[in-house]
């Protein structure tokens, strides 16, 4: 099997198709496009650390505050959690925990183990780590959960002097490191983890980041083995061939695009 | 199958704004046109078109590269649809309603998203939550309906519809309207002991909601999208 940039190609991660070393745009989706982003790396760290730093305020700072008749509560998350186990609902309790601290903290760790997994070497299967970053996508926007439980009570529970609900500081510093670490997952290059297995020939290296393709001298002759190389894609599933397309091929619309 | 790329080939002027050298119509833009790169680990393949409910899978790592569906063009107009109509009701009708001691207050989507309002720092949260929340997921449903309706109907697509699904893919994650539905359900049994709380109409619509986006997500396939948008 050999990845695009073995081929001395440019994939497009939005729409699939592969062009020459060295392109920029995408031709077909015109999305900005990269054999490999050096930054990828840097962007992780840097958005990982901020998302870490406003982890911490957000953990200390109250993230509700509770008036009732008898009496003023301010509460983290953590104890926020814990008080409602010990009233009984250790069900809620723990969707709390898990979508505010295990998740979080989770996050950070996984995805710290990911860049130096690409830097230093892993021990972990490339396949493995793949299913670790899908995870840690998907389960990000899901610590959000708790910002909008905030939201909601503090919209809710305005009953005057009888019981009203303000939200705290924390649910700031907690939405903002949600953001962050989801960028910062978003951020890294999960084709890094596969290119360890196979590093680049050095010469196909060079081609990767040949600049625009204008300065090139006109006469120079590109030889890429363009589909040399690649395998056949396997499609898996039962056949419903006599079944429509899911839309109709551009070629042969009734009129031309726009 | 060896091609020849020749630099003429490739320093041709760009055929449309924003598109690169290489989409002129060569021999080996339509050897690279046969080819699909895995976006997850860059291993490229031959394409194969699957069927209907046919999967192509990348072979390194398992990614789904390919799962078109039986006209998923106008089930997933449908299905935007009923998310923008749900999203606009759901706004307007009060999800939750508490009371205790004869004193009642009810909520709706946009008064929980902007419940920070009242305090300064807090103030711009609102609006991002308001966004997330509401915005967000409508302006999806604006931009696939966009997309998808003129290739649904056989036609070219519209001006900007390229820029369209690439900025509908760019918001996917940052639309939550199904996570604030088991916010909603969290939040219930926290002020259950302080007060007595009930349904309101918007509940039910964010709760169907959540099952709408599950569908949506299980219908879009990007390639065929990509494929009939053309190039």
């Amino acid at each position: 099997m050999k990845s695009a940039r073995q081929m001395g190609l440019v994939a497009c991660q939005y729409c699939t198709r592969v062009w020459p070393g060295g392109t920029r745009v995408c031709g077909h989706c015109g999305h900005h496009i990269a054999s490999r982003d050096p930054m990828s790396l840097q962007k992780v760290w840097g958005l990982w650390t901020v998302g870490m730093m406003c982890y911490i305020p957000a953990n200390i700072y109250p993230m509700l505050d509770t008036h009732t008749l008898v009496s003023d509560q301010k509460n983290t998350i953590v104890g926020g959690a814990l008080e409602l186990g010990q009233h009984g609902s250790w069900g809620i309790a723990i969707v709390i925990l898990v979508a505010s601290v295990l998740i979080p903290v989770g996050k950070f760790i996984v995805i710290a183990a990911l860049a130096f997994g690409v830097t230093s070497g892993s021990r972990l299967k490339p396949h493995t780590r793949q299913v670790l970053h899908e995870v840690v996508e998907y389960v990000g926007r899901w610590s959000m959960i708790d910002v909008f439980v905030v939201a909601i009570l503090s919209s809710l529970v305005q009953l005057g002097t009888i019981a009203s609900i303000q939200p705290g500081r924390a649910a700031l510093f907690f939405a903002l490191s949600v953001f962050f670490t989801m960028l910062s997952a978003q951020a890294f290059d999960s084709r890094l983890i596969w290119d360890a297995e196979v590093p680049p020939p050095e010469d196909l290296r060079a081609s990767d980041d040949f600049g625009p393709v204008s300065q090139i001298t006109p006469d120079t002759t590109f030889d890429f083995p363009f589909s040399a190389g690649a395998e056949t894609l396997t499609v898996a599933g039962p056949d419903d061939r006599r079944a429509d397309p899911p839309f109709t091929d551009p070629q042969t619309r009734k009129d031309s695009p726009t | 199958m060896t091609s020849d790329v020749t630099l003429s080939d490739l320093s041709q002027p760009a055929t449309r704004a924003g598109a690169s050298a290489h989409a002129s119509p060569t021999r080996s833009a339509a050897d690279l046109a046969a080819l699909i790169a895995c976006p997850r680990c860059d291993a490229v393949f031959r394409m194969v078109e699957p069927a209907n409910n046919q999967r192509a899978i990348c072979n390194r790592c398992h990614h789904v590269l390919v799962a078109p569906r039986l006209r998923a063009g106008k089930r997933i107009i449908a299905v935007q649809l009923a998310i923008l109509i749900l999203l606009v009701a759901a706004s307007a009708y009060p999800f939750l309603s508490i009371s205790t001691k004869g004193l009642k207050h009810s909520s709706s989507i946009l008064d929980a998203a902007l419940a920070f309002t009242s305090d300064g720092a807090l103030a711009a949260l609102s609006f991002v939550l308001a966004g997330l929340i509401v915005f967000i997921p409508a302006a999806r449903a604006i931009l696939s309906i966009y997309v998808l309706a003129p290739l649904t109907l056989d036609r070219g697509p519209f001006r900007g519809a390229a820029f369209a699904f690439r900025l509908s893919e760019h918001l996917r994650p940052w639309s939550m309207a199904e996570i604030f539905a088991i916010g909603c359900a969290v939040a219930l049994i926290k002020v259950a002991d302080l007060a007595t709380v009930s349904f309101g109409p918007a509940f039910w619509m964010f709760s169907l909601l959540v099952l709408l986006v599950v569908v949506q997500e299980n219908l879009a396939c990007r390639y065929s999208i990509w494929k009939a948008l053309g190039a």
